[in-house]
């Protein structure tokens, strides 16, 4: 009887204790879930400040309408003004406009140079007997190289390497005759080889003696 | 320090670090930042190896399963990275710059002194002041998320104080080219 009294006594104050601290030591804080734009990859609230403002608003719009009313409605607009002077508000949206033009004026070049390059597929004889398949032109479609020469090598179960050739370019070099192989592999976009059109391809043949194929 | 970073040639290695050398890093970022070791646990299970990226200019940059958490450069002090102090915004302590220095931020620059004491700015009150070379997480007026890592140039009084110069050396910000690598 007496212990029961005993024991009870300094029960409640160690299992206090250890409440006390068990609950906030042992959840982890989760994380805060960032929504990043699809188009320029800022939070939302930063796209005023990248360089493709029309592109987010209008994905934003899209995507996520209920986030769009949150930053572009009137009222946003107004407080997101903030200590800017009126002077100094209308210099930033100038600056930003132009930053803009500009950067779309990039892209757009960029993209025309694309559909202009071409990929050319160059067949080289080796020896009488043997050649090899260089490809090159391939960087301009944002294909990663040594994954392509990896592709290459499995496919054709040859050795495919990436080498700079005389002008200091990159470019597949496969051994063995496989360019109409490669031909058709762009054509059906296998593997990672996309967003090739199939009349930027050219087949050339070569007789130019290379010391050793690489 | 991110300014211009391309994976293809500023990467020297990539390494996985010793369990030693993982336990004194995990030391240091919890007495470092405001993390609880149970959140730390959460962002970087003890199990996982670390692997230790060491890039140009001595900065090295320690990922978990590919996604860059923290880097340091030297021996100094370790960064979050920006994507990782996004989701966890309470890691580091907080200065704020004013609208019209965003703009800049987002190019790269350092931040100076009246961008923080401005009326937009924002510097820890003074029972709460920050030495010189502290980390701090860079939010801009107005805006919920942070844009930028930095480490205070000058303790947070004397920038109120003196004013002029660099307050908060900007380390990492929005859009260089660490917050395009999502994996390395």
């Amino acid at each position: 009887m007496g212990k029961k009294g005993k024991s009870s006594a300094p029960d409640p104050a160690p299992t206090e204790a250890v409440d006390a601290d068990a609950p906030p030591a042992a959840e982890p804080v989760p994380p805060v879930v960032v929504l990043y734009c699809g188009v320029c990859t800022y939070p939302p609230e930063y796209c005023e400040f990248g360089a493709s403002l029309t592109r987010c608003k209008e994905w934003l719009k899209e995507e996520h309408s209920d986030l769009f009313d949150k930053y572009y409605s009137e009222e946003a607009l107004q407080t997101k003004v903030g200590t800017l002077s009126l002077e100094a508000q209308v210099k930033l949206e100038k600056d930003m406009a132009k930053k803009e033009v500009k950067a779309e004026a990039k892209a757009e070049a960029a993209l025309k140079k694309k559909m202009a390059s071409q990929i050319i597929i160059k067949r080289i004889e080796r020896t009488k007997r043997k050649h090899i398949t260089s490809v090159f032109g391939l960087e301009a479609f944002d294909i990663d190289l040594k994954k392509a020469a990896k592709q290459f090598a499995s496919k054709f179960a040859t050795g495919a390497s990436v080498s700079k050739n005389p002008q200091g370019l990159d470019e597949i070099v496969v051994s063995g005759d496989v360019s109409d192989e490669i031909l058709e592999m762009i054509e059906n976009e296998v593997g990672i080889l996309k967003g090739i059109p199939a009349d930027n391809v050219e087949l050339v043949e070569e007789k130019k003696k290379k010391g050793a194929a690489e | 320090m991110f300014k211009k970073f391309a994976p293809s040639t500023d990467i020297a290695g990539h390494t996985p670090i010793k369990t030693s050398v993982q336990r004194s890093i995990r030391a240091n970022v919890l007495s470092q930042w405001k993390i609880e070791p149970e959140t730390l646990e959460a962002i970087w299970p003890k199990k996982e190896g670390l692997v230790h990226v060491k890039c140009r200019e001595h900065v090295s940059i320690y990922t978990v399963h590919g996604e860059p958490l923290i880097f340091q450069h030297f021996d100094g002090p370790f960064y979050p990275t920006l994507r990782l102090l996004h989701k966890y915004p309470f890691i580091l302590p907080m200065v704020k710059v004013d609208r019209g220095a965003i703009r800049f931020l987002l190019a790269g620059a350092h931040m100076m002194c009246p961008g923080l004491t401005s009326a937009g700015g924002y510097l820890p009150p003074a029972d709460a002041a920050l030495p010189a070379g502290t980390p701090v997480a860079i939010h801009a007026e107005g805006k919920e998320h942070a844009v930028g890592v930095g480490i205070t140039k000058l303790s947070t009084e004397e920038i109120r104080a003196v004013n002029k110069g660099v307050g908060v050396e900007t380390v990492t910000y929005l859009g260089d080219d660490l917050w395009a690598l999502q994996t390395l």
